[in-house]
């Protein structure tokens, strides 16, 4: 970046340049020594643990993101810094003989300099998208979510549906492969390619697991898919990320990420033990109409059943 | 080319008939308190909304979701329509239109120094903006006490001083007040009062459009605050349906004050870039026209083209409220989707509109602290019109994880990082004059310099918020929270700031206290970054906003940010002690040209006459000729031909006071 | 104007604001319910017997249509409050007196109860687990504090019969359900507590109004050390 500051030579009119010191090189040498220092303190000490850790894939992989941006930031905010600091040291109008500026064309317009910093920042900043965007396809939507029909969707040849349903004010999640059972408890087997289905029975939320690096918001009627692959156990927060009203900052619940036989065996148990409830809840389906009006005389005239399941954006049963 | 020669060739001088303001004949023209002011729009206030809510229940309260409820919609938007409408009958508003359509000619606006003439409708543009100085102030100091609100409650994350509805309505009350005195912030004050001057303009093209927008800013101010007597409203200043449609209390008091605020927006943008574009005094070419109008002309653009989307979809929602339309609602065929794009369709232009006037102030300031010309200034120019048309182009990366069409992505995400490109300029612009400079640390230069250190922080998390999988994380977050305050606030209000100091010298002709200026800025900077800094670690830690119980683990931090913020929001109290004694208990005249500025403004007489110029100004050079020998003045003033070319050395540092007119 | 008019015009301005931002506060931004206490009312250790009703329209305050609960306090008086206070890692043995009616929930998954002692709670003197709201009269309301997984429904009683109770407080003289259940009061802290029932007449998915207000149809569970 501090070879787009304007260069010495570009400023100075024809003249003895020896009195001058050279202020372009001064400042790249105190920001590449910075650099040099504080990108790999940061990339090989700070990086690591940089949020949201490595326990999925698109937590590592986003990790990773965020350390080669912040690499590629970090340079950059030094380059004006630097530049900053040595203007106002070196150029303060208290200093001892300080110089009248010179004004003129030349310190109006210098093409090269000009060129240079938008050529330096337009390749900056090419990269970023294209290294975004490349991030964001091989890493199958980075845990964002995608909608109800996502475009880069995993290899696996087993996924795990789990349906993420928002209500005012707590996610509930059904697991479709083991007969649509709803439970309050999100967990989840280890080294398996996850689909987060997220939907909402009322206002807009956000189904935010954090470690697991999975953010989607959650529409009423929306079925918003969101992938990622769990890689290791322990215990990770959900939190509602979308304001949804009274309650939205207690909105939040502890998932785990179990061992696949543990998993499978949970699982079971909670189909078996939840079973008198499954039967009652309406057939899974991938969206659901809540009932726009509430419990008796609502705010619209009409009527609709309240959760009851619906066909719209295609809905697939899944393979039990 | 030669002054006389462009004297010359300049046609006669504009009638200088006095704009209407829209007196009728022996009613505005009468003095002291029998004719309109504020007063008077108090009183059509409370009787408007008296009618108004009064009307509402006649109409309504039968209907079966008002009796199940127990709250009528449809009563709090008549009474807030009404009153804002019974305001600008007050303070006479709607005099001249009324008059002209009856066909009765309304009498000029008469010249007067009475201080009455801050509380009256007047199409007087540096009225006007000292009248938008004080109500930007007293909107941003009333969000400022609602952020300390904020931060009280969450010194603890589990323990409250608010209950959690409390506390929503507070977090939107703050967020809305604040996004409406930033729309307006630079505009209205600075934009109104500086434009017409640093163009060499009598007025602006519509003084009464322009009295309009802030009356009706004003309007909205007060409507915004009826917000928390009504309960409040929990959606934050964002309004995301269904939540806006499910909502009550005071969520008519944010769309109907969104609306109103919006039509002054429209008004103000409108009617400055008509000024901009028609009113530029002879010589007064695109290639000198000051940086600040350039950056106020791409904001007119945004405030015309964005600010229509915000009204329709404010419209959309009152409807959904009153007359059960189902804009917003699934499962009545609407889209929850809809809000969310028609308001960051607005909501990003919007940004910009907060942004750009900033870097205008920031172009003005550094000049002539630096003595040194404007670097890059086609550069700057350029970059402002390519922000204002980019950022129509960006507004879906709010809504990368909504579960729109995810194929729209990578384009939302290059255009969002492209911004950064015209963005950036202002960096250039701002290194490459400082580039040898003899820099003086006065309080403007402290807060210009101190724009160029906060945005950079805010614009480089910006490019992590483009990037879609690292958005996955800090999206919805404290990261993004900080993000913006480092954007708005560390740009746009230290710029405000930084303008403030620069220019109410010649605003008011008061010096300001140089002391105390320098205890707000260094208060105001170091607790700024000190509040927000630590916000990007608590949301990579994981904090979604506005909650009101967090982590365990965040209250270090969380605690560090309140207790900063506390001394951040009393940095603002040194202002207003400064304002309040230089300015008007024991003010201290101004010179007419404290800062030995170049620019057109600094040229005409202080106190700033009626009409601006004793005689329209031909103009000769860009303002930013510092350093230069045997550069022309800026501007032929139409009397001796004095200026800052009329020294040896333009414009320099060593003390001499250039001549100016007034002298 | 004279200097020390200015200064007191001033002043005077400045008085004002400062009071309006505290009238603000004080009026607008502080209402918290009043916390009914129920530590000291039993020995240390000793189970915690608590009181509430639901009543369809509380018929007075700032809201009368709108659903509430109400508690009685350990002086056997019906409060209107939501803020409860007990002690930690005690047996709360909750009483529900539900005079509101009912109706299919939105989400049959709150018709499970959860987080109760024994994994059950009773109606009218019958034990259940699992409660069908397609059934009968429906659920009018569920107690239910998220954060340590407590759901209970409480069942509506008959919309028709002929001595519903029109305003809080309600007496048993009129049609009620009588639901028991006990939980343990988890660690110090403050507890969120509402209901998963759209009962808010009126609103946008029923869940506006009442149900997002507190003191009407959500709370704190306040449990002290």
């Amino acid at each position: 970046m501090t070879d787009t500051a304007p260069t010495p030579s570009a400023h100075q009119p024809a003249g003895p340049p020896s009195a001058e010191p050279r202020h372009f090189w001064r400042m790249f040498a105190i920001w590449i020594v910075l650099s040099a220092i504080l990108d790999p303190l940061f990339y090989f000490l700070v990086g690591p643990h940089v949020p949201p850790g490595t326990m999925t894939s698109s937590a590592a992989e986003n990790q990773l993101d965020f350390n080669i941006l912040f690499v590629i930031a970090l340079p950059v905010i030094l380059a004006v810094w630097v530049y900053l600091g040595y203007s106002i040291i070196m150029w303060r109008a208290s200093r001892k003989d300080a110089p009248e500026p010179v004004g003129g064309e030349a310190a109006r317009t210098n093409l090269r300099v000009q060129t240079a910093w938008i050529t330096v920042t337009s390749v900056i900043v090419l990269f970023l998208a294209g290294f975004g965007t490349y991030e964001l396809i091989q890493n199958y939507g980075a845990g964002g979510g995608q909608g109800p029909n996502p475009i880069w969707k995993p290899t696996a040849s087993h996924i795990l549906p789990v349906q993420v349903i928002g209500q005012q004010w707590k996610f509930t999640y059904r697991y479709p492969t083991y007969g649509g059972f709803e439970t309050q408890q999100l967990i989840l087997p280890a080294d398996t390619t996850i689909a987060f289905h997220v939907t909402s029975l009322d206002v807009i939320h956000s189904f935010w697991a954090y470690q697991l690096s999975i953010k989607a918001d959650a529409n009423p009627q929306v079925d918003n898919v969101a992938y990622t692959t769990t890689r290791q156990l322990g215990r990770f927060t959900v939190r509602c990320s979308e304001l949804c009203g009274l309650w939205h900052g207690a909105m939040y619940n502890f998932g785990q990420v179990v061992p696949k036989a543990q998993f499978d065996s949970w699982a079971r148990q909670t189909e078996l033990t939840t079973a008198a409830n499954t039967r009652l809840l309406p057939p899974f389906a991938w969206t659901y109409v809540p009932d726009a009006n509430g419990a008796g005389g609502g705010y619209y005239n009409n009527t609709v059943d309240p959760y009851s399941p619906s066909e719209v954006y295609g809905a697939r049963q899944p393979a039990s | 080319m030669t002054i006389s020669a462009e004297r010359e060739s300049e046609v006669a001088y504009p009638d200088p008939t006095p704009p209407h303001a829209g007196g009728i004949q022996g009613w505005t023209s009468r003095p002291g308190w029998l004719s309109q002011h504020l007063g008077t729009a108090i009183v059509g206030a409370v009787a408007g909304y008296l009618i108004g809510h009064w009307l509402g229940n006649v109409i309504a309260s039968g209907y079966n979701y008002v009796a199940n409820s127990g709250v009528n919609a449809i009563a709090n938007t008549g009474g807030l329509l009404l009153g804002a409408l019974g305001w600008l009958i007050g303070i006479g508003a709607l005099n001249y239109p009324l008059a002209k359509m009856v066909g009765m000619e309304p009498a000029p606006e008469q010249e007067t120094t009475s201080w009455t003439r801050y509380f009256r409708y007047t199409a007087d543009h540096k009225v006007v903006g000292l009248q938008y100085v004080i109500g930007v102030l007293l909107f941003l100091f009333t969000g400022g006490l609602l952020a300390m609100a904020i931060r009280t409650e969450l010194l603890s994350p589990t323990s409250h001083v608010f209950g959690p509805g409390t506390y929503i309505s507070i977090v939107s009350e703050h967020g809305t007040m604040m996004m409406m005195m930033a729309t307006s912030a630079v505009v209205g004050p600075l934009g109104n009062w500086l434009v017409p001057i640093m163009i060499g303009a009598r007025r602006t093209a519509f003084p009464r459009i322009e009295a309009f927008s802030f009356w009706i800013f004003s309007a909205g101010y007060l409507v915004i605050l009826t917000a928390l007597p009504y309960g409040g409203f929990p959606t934050g200043w964002t309004g995301y349906a269904p939540l806006q449609t499910q909502a009550s209390g005071g969520m008519m008091s944010y769309l109907v004050g969104f609306a109103l605020i919006g039509s002054g927006m429209m008004a103000a943008g409108f009617n400055l870039a008509v000024t901009i574009v028609n009113y530029r005094a002879p010589g007064m070419t695109w290639s000198r026209v000051p940086i600040f109008v350039w950056s106020i002309l791409a904001t007119c653009a945004l405030l015309t083209l964005a600010t229509p989307t915000l009204v329709a979809a404010g419209l959309f929602g009152i409807l959904d409220h009153t007359a059960q339309t189902a804009f917003y609602v699934n499962e009545h065929g609407g889209s929850s989707y809809l809000w969310e794009n028609l308001f960051w369709f607005f909501g990003h232009p919007e940004v910009y509109i907060m942004a750009l006037p900033g870097f205008g102030i920031v172009g003005e300031i550094l000049p002539v602290f630096t003595r040194k010309p404007l670097f890059a200034y086609k550069v700057a120019a350029a970059g402002m019109v390519g922000v204002a048309l980019l950022s129509f182009f960006v507004w879906q990366h709010h809504l990368f994880q909504s579960g729109i069409n995810p194929d729209m992505r990578p384009l939302f995400m290059l255009t969002t990082e492209l911004i950064s490109i015209p963005t950036g300029f202002i960096f250039l612009v701002g290194m490459g004059t400082l580039y040898k400079a003899k820099i003086r640390f006065e309080v403007p230069m402290l807060f210009a310099l101190a724009l160029f250190f906060n945005f950079l922080i805010g614009g480089v998390t910006g490019v992590f918020l483009s990037d879609v999988p690292v958005n996955v994380t800090v999206h919805g977050g404290f990261f993004v929270l900080s993000h913006f305050h480092y954007t708005i606030m560390g740009g746009l209000i230290f710029a405000l700031f930084g303008g403030l100091y620069f220019w109410l010298p010649k605003m008011t002709g008061k010096t300001m206290n140089k002391k105390l200026g320098q205890i707000h800025f260094w208060m105001m900077f170091i607790f700024f970054n000190l509040t927000f800094f630590p916000m990007f670690i608590i949301g990579l830690l994981g904090q979604p906003r506005r909650v009101f119980e967090y982590q365990q683990n965040l209250q270090a931090l969380n605690d560090f940010s309140s207790v900063s913020a506390f001394i951040l929001g009393s940095s603002f109290l040194v202002f207003i002690a400064n304002f309040a004694w230089s300015i008007f208990i024991k003010p201290t005249p101004a010179p007419p040209n404290p800062w030995n500025s170049l620019g057109l403004e600094w040229q005409t007489a202080s106190p700033v006459p009626y009409y601006n110029f004793e005689r329209i100004p031909v103009v000769l050079t860009d303002p930013y000729r510092y350093g230069e020998e045997g550069a022309p003045p800026v501007a032929d003033l139409g009397e001796e031909l004095v200026g800052a070319g009329a020294g040896p050395r333009a414009g320099t540092s060593t003390g001499e006071t250039s001549a100016t007119s007034a002298e | 104007m004279s200097f020390g008019g200015r200064l007191s015009t001033f002043l005077v301005l400045l008085a004002v604001a400062v009071g309006a931002a505290v009238y603000a506060v004080v009026t607008f931004l502080t209402p918290n319910p009043q916390v009914v206490d129920f530590t000291g009312a039993q020995a240390v250790g000793a189970p915690v017997d608590l009181t509430v009703q639901t009543v369809g329209a509380i018929g007075f305050g700032k809201h009368p249509t709108w659903v509430s609960y109400l508690v009685k306090d350990p002086g056997g008086q019906w409060i209107h409050s939501t803020v409860w206070k007990v002690p930690a890692h005690t047996r709360i043995n909750v009483t529900v007196e539900q005079y509101d009616s009912g109706s299919p929930l939105r989400n049959q998954q709150w018709g499970l109860v959860q987080g109760t002692t024994g994994g059950t709670a009773s109606l009218n003197g019958t034990t259940f687990s699992v409660y069908n709201s397609y059934d009968a009269n429906g659920v009018g309301h569920t107690f239910a504090i998220p954060t340590i997984g407590l759901n209970v429904p409480l069942v509506g009683v008959d919309p028709n019969a002929t001595n519903t109770c029109g305003a809080a407080p309600c007496t048993t003289n009129y049609v009620h359900n009588v639901m028991r259940f006990s939980f343990t009061s988890p660690g110090p802290g403050e507890y969120p507590w509402q209901c998963f029932v759209p009962c808010g007449l009126g609103f946008l998915y029923g869940n506006g109004g009442p149900m997002s207000t507190i003191n009407y149809m959500g709370g704190f569970l306040d449990v002290a050390a």
